[in-house]
């Protein structure tokens, strides 16, 4: 009988407590603007979601310090949702009813598919740093949705932009290594080469990863008469395909991706590697902002930045900056600031375009010249760029 | 025609390099009946070893043919020793054993060399120097053969010939053929059979050094894993052939280049692979014991 009673007491004790927390909870939510921060913040991809959860925490700091948003504080609601989708209908219901603002999340693509309808019935801006499936922007059904990481078919645009724009080829080889990410980017050059007409694709193969030699296929190439070759896929390949075309004496040019933007590249392919064109991130390390906020984390973790921090940087300051541009932390205007009103970020000076993709975020073009990658001036890396349906 | 030629020779200095290596699966497996998947990185040892002595010799100072020749011999001699002391310690103890104890013993080889290797160097790739010697002249005849293909073929042809005499005519060979008829019948007439395993090994390695350095002078980088492929697929060109049969194993390996040149050349490279083991299915079909190899009845 005691020991029911006193278990009734704590039953209550816990109630009466977590009623406390409500109370205050929705107390709070008067006066502070709250940023939902939503992502893997535990599990196997924990370490794609903390940094721009540590980002976040960063630039809220610097926001309070400076007399808050609106003059209020600024608050964090981080919820976890382990880049599942499943659990991301979840983390974005408690986030809704948890009062929040704008969302700055999710980290995975596919949680963030998931969690984008939940925050558009809401009337909820989320910003991702990370999640990179062109659908999520180009599709046009999440007008809430924006992000400060360039799209995954942002680098075939830039490669296929420029082979038919600046190195003005009209008849390109596209190649790649059959995995995922080299296919994935020759598939989307293809398709922009074809939208475009400038050019014709002459030849689209997939070569074998690790093959004793690729003669056969510098052979097509030859044959096809193609002036450039876009390829997908990584350096040990592209190395090996650069030695033989060049040995062959052939000019065509070579323009590949991020995964052959590698010294290895260079180191293995030395003379043959001249020339040889690559998109990579656009290089911010000359930023003072970014400086400064891996200088910040430094302080406050003592410890490098991980992925994408800088993204989720520049995602939150974005977030919080429109805001206060817009007065009003209402859908509609914190929407129009972000598209009209540029920011100062880590990575560079951005505003979105009207599919929610930041201008001037992405890739550049870089040049092997004297056995190093030069960024090259001519690079027109804009993934706002006319889109096309899928 | 230009094009077709130069998917011929494309095809040849690739079977070249496959024949290379599968003429030491072949002859291994003629003479105690064991698939030797450590073969592979032997191959790959070879390409190592030349790159490191390479390194040096050009760093000492040397240059052109010498560097060549002495970073082939260097890669010969290491290889071999491998070679040998991987049938001393993973095949010998386990010649009475049931035939699949000698099997899972080179499966554990290959993995335990690839390591050691990407342990002891790098798991990077390296570039590898072009060793052999240009010979413009060829390009000149626009024959669609460029220097190197013409060097590996020539090396590949003069290495065959050498092994064909010295199984013809040596007592060497005349042991070895005598170990791969009927291993217990050669030990009663009085052939070392050890030292006749012995020497079938260091002869294979020695030829899979000689590979390891031409390929990896006409592709130009290297890394611990590329023996993987190149074994599978020489193994491939040894077992289309007729395994066991030396000939066959060459027939086998040009065979398989050709196909993967044409396949890729009129078809398209994503069914290079597609069309190579397609043929062997077909042939192993139709030919159940390979190209040249013989049908031998299972005495009961």
């Amino acid at each position: 009988m005691i020991v029911k009673s006193s278990a009734r007491v704590f039953v209550s004790w816990v109630i009466g407590v977590g009623l406390i927390f409500v109370i205050t909870g929705f107390a709070a939510a008067a006066d502070t603007i709250k940023l939902g921060v939503a992502g893997a913040h535990s599990g196997d991809l924990a370490s794609y979601g903390l940094p721009t959860k540590r980002a976040a925490e960063l630039v809220v700091k610097e926001f309070n310090a400076k007399g808050g948003v609106l003059g209020k504080k600024v608050e964090i609601l981080a919820e976890d949702d382990v880049c599942k989708p499943e659990v991301a209908t979840n983390t974005a219901t408690r986030l809704v009813s948890g009062g929040a603002h704008v969302v700055l999340g999710h980290i995975c693509s596919g949680a963030t598919k998931t969690a984008l309808g939940i925050y558009k019935d809401a009337g909820i801006i989320a910003m991702s740093s990370s999640a990179t499936n062109p659908e999520l922007t180009q599709s046009g059904k999440y007008p809430n949705f924006f992000r400060t990481i360039a799209s995954d078919d942002a680098q075939a645009r830039l490669d296929a932009g420029f082979a038919m724009d600046v190195l003005k080829v009209k008849k390109i080889a596209v190649l790649h290594d059959k995995g995922d990410y080299g296919k994935g980017l020759a598939e989307y050059a293809r398709s922009f080469i074809e939208a475009s007409n400038k050019a014709k694709v002459v030849l689209f193969e997939g070569i074998t990863p690790g093959a004793v030699d690729y003669s056969a296929v510098v052979n097509k190439i030859k044959q096809s008469g193609a002036e450039a070759v876009i390829y997908g896929g990584y350096h040990p390949e592209a190395s090996s395909i650069v030695i033989q075309m060049r040995k062959k004496r052939m000019n065509t040019y070579f323009i590949s991706d991020d995964g052959v933007k590698d010294d290895t590249f260079i180191k293995v392919a030395g003379k043959a590697a001249e020339g040889v064109y690559a998109s990579g991130p656009k290089d911010t390390t000359k930023n003072p902002l970014a400086i400064a906020a891996i200088a910040a984390h430094k302080k406050a973790y003592n410890a490098d930045p991980g992925a994408f921090f800088l993204n989720g940087y520049a995602a939150a300051q974005a977030l919080l900056t429109a805001i206060q541009k817009a007065k009003s932390t209402k859908y509609a205007d914190v929407a129009k600031a972000l598209r009209t009103e540029p920011v100062d970020t880590p990575l560079g000076r951005i505003k979105f375009d009207k599919n929610g993709d930041a201008i001037g975020v992405g890739f550049s073009m870089y040049q092997v010249k004297n056995g190093v990658y030069v960024e090259t001036s001519t690079a027109a890396s804009d993934p706002a760029a006319p889109k096309k349906k899928r | 025609m230009d094009y077709f030629l130069e998917l011929f020779f494309g095809g040849l200095t690739r079977g070249s390099i496959y024949a290379l290596i599968a003429l030491g699966y072949t002859m291994v497996y003629g003479i105690i009946e064991l698939i030797n998947f450590a073969h592979g990185e032997i191959y790959m040892i070879g390409a190592f070893t030349a790159l490191i002595v390479s390194s040096v010799l050009a760093f000492a100072g040397l240059s052109g043919l010498s560097v060549l020749f002495l970073a082939a011999a260097a890669a010969i001699v290491y290889s071999a020793a491998h070679g040998f002391t991987v049938e001393k310690i993973g095949y010998k103890p386990l010649r009475q054993a049931p035939r699949l104890s000698p099997l899972i013993s080179a499966i554990g080889m290959s993995i335990f060399l690839q390591n050691y290797v990407m342990l002891a160097q790098t798991s990077d790739f390296l570039p590898f120097p072009s060793l052999l010697p240009d010979l413009p002249f060829l390009s000149d005849l626009e024959i669609g053969i460029g220097s190197t293909e013409a060097i590996i073929l020539m090396t590949t042809a003069v290495s065959m010939v050498l092994l064909t005499l010295l199984i013809k005519f040596t007592k060497m060979g005349k042991a070895m053929r005598a170990t791969a008829q009927d291993r217990n019948m050669a030990m009663l007439v009085g052939v070392d059979v050890n030292r006749t395993i012995s020497y079938t090994f260091i002869i294979g390695s020695t030829l899979a050094a000689i590979g390891g350095v031409l390929i990896a002078s006409h592709i130009g980088r290297i890394n611990f894993y590329i023996g993987f492929i190149a074994g599978i697929k020489a193994f491939t060109a040894a077992v289309l052939g007729g395994i066991g049969s030396i000939p066959g194993a060459v027939l086998g390996a040009l065979v398989l280049g050709w196909t993967e040149s044409f396949a890729t050349g009129y078809v398209s490279s994503d069914y290079e692979d597609v069309f190579a083991f397609l043929l062997l299915v077909i042939i192993l079909i139709v030919r159940p014991s390979g190209l040249l190899g013989r049908s031998t009845a299972q005495k009961v």
